[in-house]
């Protein structure tokens, strides 16, 4: 029976398709079976940069009423066994889905494989409720930001009084740099106010562009900060006792930023 | 020295440190936000325990959450006529 995860994060834009999508493509390359579904009605966006635009027939909305099968629906990734795609409606709206429909959604899907990923929307409302319905646990997305934080903290607090557990933490687009310099919130600060467990940190990275542009999430075969650090996420979901990487290692020091540092260092904490 | 600093310092502490104490504030008045129907039911539910220790004066009742910047209290301002003095001893047996 498959474990089922939700990502979500409250704000937008701070990577939530982007996280569901390398750590399913991670946990399928781990082995595991795999089906990242999109659960944000009329924007979707998880086949897009899930590179499957292309083969989307049926979305899960035709599953739930019952207009195809739900094998018919399932897109498979011929790039990674085991890794599939539940596209969202694109023409529809977030009410032509309810809760209890998405619960029945996830048990059809339990049967069938290891890991159910839901991408849910930004916000609080309808699509997030539908979304979260489903699952048991959850990965909260936030990027070292005063208002994602503060969604963050939101959004935690509505999945505990839903019951779901274990909750845990993704900071997404840390740039190591700044922290050194002082200039940007470090997970410490961030865990320090939420009081979450923390599953991973992605540095900032412009494969994550890249990846984007071309359709191919950075798990399946780039060798990038972000590739390494979603694909120790998936091995953490896995149970495995992964040390958090050293970012510092991938702070690119320039020139100036070294003298920047020197001259700042009599302040640095 | 100062030149050089100008130059390669950012000619303050960073910006870290202010975000930390803005995002604590900006949390302490999320996490306390209540709605006025949940601090009816709170007064209704405190009124009715302390009914049964001691008569009070329902119309004068005060019950708020009182934010500064740093710490939110519930402050209650609760005018007492009289203690059921019986009323506690038979509670305890």
């Amino acid at each position: 029976m498959a474990r089922v995860i939700v990502t979500t994060s409250g704000k937008g834009g701070v990577g939530k398709t982007t996280s569901t999508a390398n750590i399913a493509a991670a946990l399928a390359r781990f082995g595991k079976k795999v089906v990242a579904v999109d659960a944000d009605v009329g924007l979707r966006n998880l086949d897009v940069i899930m590179g499957l635009e292309n083969r989307v027939v049926y979305n899960f909305i035709d599953v739930i009423e019952k207009t195809c099968k739900l094998n018919q629906a399932l897109v498979k990734d011929k790039r990674v066994p085991g890794l599939y795609l539940l596209p969202a409606a694109q023409t529809r709206t977030k009410d032509a889905v309810n809760p209890e429909q998405m619960v029945a959604l996830c048990e059809e899907l339990k049967p069938e494989f290891d890991f159910i990923l839901l991408d849910c929307p930004a916000g609080i409302e309808g699509g997030f409720k539908n979304a979260a319905a489903g699952a048991e646990e959850a990965l909260v997305v936030t990027t070292p930001e005063i208002p994602a934080v503060r969604d963050a903290d939101r959004i935690i607090g509505m999945l505990e009084s839903m019951g779901k557990s274990p909750i845990r933490l993704i900071i997404n687009r840390l740039r190591p740099n700044m922290v050194q310099d002082g200039d940007m919130l470090a997970k410490e600060d961030i865990l320090d106010v939420l009081s979450i467990d923390l599953i991973g940190v992605i540095p900032e990275d412009e494969n994550v562009i890249r990846s984007a542009n071309i359709g191919e999430p950075m798990t399946m075969s780039l060798d990038s900060p972000a590739a390494h650090a979603y694909l120790n996420i998936a091995e953490r979901l896995l149970g495995r006792d992964v040390p958090l990487m050293d970012l510092e290692s991938y702070a690119t020091r320039t020139f100036i930023s070294k003298i920047k540092k020197f001259f700042k260092g009599s302040k640095k904490r | 020295m100062d030149f050089l600093k100008k130059i390669f310092g950012s000619g303050n502490d960073g910006s870290r440190d202010k975000a930390k104490d803005r995002l604590k504030i900006v949390l302490i008045h999320d996490r306390t936000d209540i709605s006025p129907q949940l601090l009816d039911s709170l007064r209704d539910e405190i009124v009715g325990v302390l009914t049964k220790y001691m008569e009070i004066d329902t119309d004068k009742i005060e019950i708020d959450l009182d934010h500064d910047e740093h710490e939110v209290a519930l402050v209650a301002n609760v005018p007492v006529l009289r203690i059921k003095r019986g009323k506690i001893d038979v509670d305890k047996n």
